[in-house]
């Protein structure tokens, strides 16, 4: 095993790379997405449940089918990994709107009055007071979107786009269990630096959240 | 001034909050609204910023009707104080203070110049601007919201129970605190409170709403005590109020009495000598009250004996003479208060400094009363 991975680094290196862009371009198109829905969510008891309603559907689809389903949908190849990233991205939506729902619903109703009393026109409110307010939620929901899109990507292993998850595929090929320790070893640490970025960057932008 | 014209605020589901109110608001006296929960003050008070908007009805500004402005701009020049203070969490002390400023488009710089001063003015250490909320107690907080709502200096100030949450002495400290910062200021303040004491204590004129949203009686302080319009007000206003109203007498017309003051350190033979009807005042150097020496407890012990503070029984509220009225010292009801809690039925007399000049008794309060009577002071 150890001898593989002298030889592989480079393959290694490289997986590791396209597995990571695979997963969180995902999580970051989807909080973009996320956002202004659970926003809109916040408006309406019958938007919230709308809402709710269809991403816990669409959560509750197997990968693999999304993964079959979503060329037909989009037009796209079967093996373009623009399908994967897609259901990456629709399953990063329906973790994290819930999340953003949360968070908005967590900030206290006097912050919200007086910011609205002291002449904050709505959109400003929610860039300058809700959202700031809204970041130790948001950053706990995308440590676990985060993660969970890591794991995922290795599914696409078998539709050819699957980054360290072909590691996982050759190593069932060849029936070589070293490889495929390897591609879960590097899997777990991409998963364990990604968190602890995203750790880190919530304290760094909640100062005031160690306060007191 | 701050008109409502036959305001209204009537809810889709048939509510009706607020009652063809009619109101003229003085500019730069303060005015509470206050009345049981469900009488419409907040409502009236939420109309004025437009966060709530009338059903029918005028409410004008300076003679401007506000429906014709824009909620976010009407509000920037309206200063807003609220339960709890309401502060941005993720904001320090200085930026909270600095919103509005901002928020109008001062520049960041100028803006947190300005909210230091504020802190300043409303009695904050400079050391607490770099804080962040949670690490301010809740009277800090409260006038942290009260800094911010005067940031762009807005000639009117909304404030919605904003002392309710805090612990009575903290609370007090901070009524004193807006009536010395409105001596300087002179904004349009309209104060809302469910607690008449503080109507009472803040108030220029008091609007006394009952529910289904009415007002009851709209008047100053001492007329609302002096003749409520209804046994609503009546009960309202509450026991006690013949006590209160003497708050709003002055007690000019109070001649002291002699007191005999005794300092420690001399004997317990002298002291007896400077008894008068039993009793004498113990005081230090700078004539302060410590207590009192009774002939009762003196002729427990020996003559030569000195006198200590173990001797002294404590004594009771002080009248302070030197005083404005509005706060209770100097009025006739803070002397008889003096009177009545006092062990020797003599109370202490103390001007600003706090020394001893003399002596009142609870007869002198009621002739000094009937006097204030016949000169026609008293509201009836």
């Amino acid at each position: 095993m150890i001898a593989w991975l002298n030889d592989h680094w480079d393959l290694v290196f490289s997986l590791s790379g396209q597995h990571l862009y695979l997963a969180l371009v995902p999580v970051v198109i989807g909080f973009v997405l996320a956002v202004p829905l659970g926003w809109l969510a916040t408006r309406s008891g019958a938007l919230r449940a709308t809402i709710f309603y269809v991403f816990g559907f669409i959560y509750s689809i197997p990968s693999l089918a999304l993964l079959v389903v979503l060329p037909v949908l989009l037009g796209t190849q079967i093996l373009d990994p623009i399908n994967l990233m897609a259901a990456l991205t629709i399953y990063t939506v329906a973790l994290l709107v819930r999340s953003v729902v949360d968070a908005l619903s967590s900030v206290p109703w006097e912050v919200r009055t007086a910011a609205t009393a002291m002449g904050f026109r709505p959109l400003r409110r929610f860039f300058s007071v809700e959202l700031p307010m809204s970041i130790p939620v948001l950053v706990a929901g995308l440590r676990v979107a985060a993660v969970s899109s890591i794991s995922l990507v290795s599914v696409g292993a078998l539709l050819g786009v699957g980054g360290l998850g072909n590691l996982f595929n050759d190593g069932f090929h060849r029936n070589f269990i070293g490889e495929i320790v390897i591609g879960v070893v590097a899997s777990l640490i991409l998963a364990l630096v990604t968190d602890a970025v995203l750790v880190l960057i919530g304290r760094l932008s909640t100062p005031w959240t160690r306060v007191g | 001034m701050i008109e409502f014209q036959a305001v209204t605020k009537q809810y889709p589901d048939g509510t009706i909050a607020v009652r063809e109110l009619d109101l003229t608001i003085e500019a730069g006296k303060i005015t509470v609204f206050v009345g049981p929960s469900g009488c419409g003050k907040t409502t009236s008070l939420r109309m004025i910023n437009r966060m709530i908007d009338a059903s029918s009805g005028h409410i004008l500004i300076d003679g401007a009707d506000i429906m014709r402005s824009d909620p976010p701009v009407l509000r920037r020049g309206i200063g807003y104080v609220i339960q709890h203070a309401g502060l941005f969490p993720h904001r320090t002390v200085l930026d909270n203070v600095a919103t509005v400023p901002v928020l109008t488009g001062v520049g960041r710089r100028a803006a947190r110049a300005r909210a230091a001063e504020l802190l300043e003015i409303v009695g904050l250490p400079a050391g607490l601007a770099r804080r962040y909320p949670a690490q301010l107690s809740g009277g800090q907080q409260q006038r942290v919201g009260v800094a911010r709502a005067l940031a762009a200096d807005p000639p009117v100030l909304l404030m919605d129970e904003p002392f309710s949450a805090v612990d009575p002495i903290v609370r007090e400290g901070l009524q004193e605190e807006l009536l010395r910062l409105q001596a300087d200021l002179a904004k349009t303040i309209v104060f809302v409170t469910h607690d008449i004491d503080e109507a009472i204590k803040l108030g220029d004129k008091v609007a006394v709403m009952r529910t289904g949203g009415v007002l009851a009686q709209f008047d100053e302080p001492a007329a609302l005590l002096g003749r409520p319009s209804d046994d609503f007000v009546a009960s309202f206003v509450g026991r006690d109020r013949g006590y209160r109203a003497l708050g709003f007498l002055a007690a000019t017309g109070l001649t002291l009495g002699e007191l005999s003051l005794v300092e420690l350190g001399g004997t317990v033979a002298d002291a007896r000598k400077a008894l008068v009807g039993g009793w004498a005042v113990a005081v230090d150097e700078q004539r302060h009250a410590i207590g009192w020496l009774s002939s009762a407890r003196l002729d427990t012990v020996d003559g030569a004996a000195t006198v200590t503070p173990d001797l002294l029984i404590s004594g009771g509220s002080l009248y302070q003479v030197d005083s404005d009225v509005g706060t209770t010292a100097g009025s006739l009801r803070n002397a008889l208060d003096a009177a009545l809690s006092s062990p020797a039925a003599l109370g202490i007399a103390v001007d600003a400094t706090g020394a001893v000049i003399g002596s009142v008794t609870a007869d002198d309060v009621v002739r000094a009363l009937a006097k204030a009577r016949t000169a026609g002071e008293v509201p009836t």
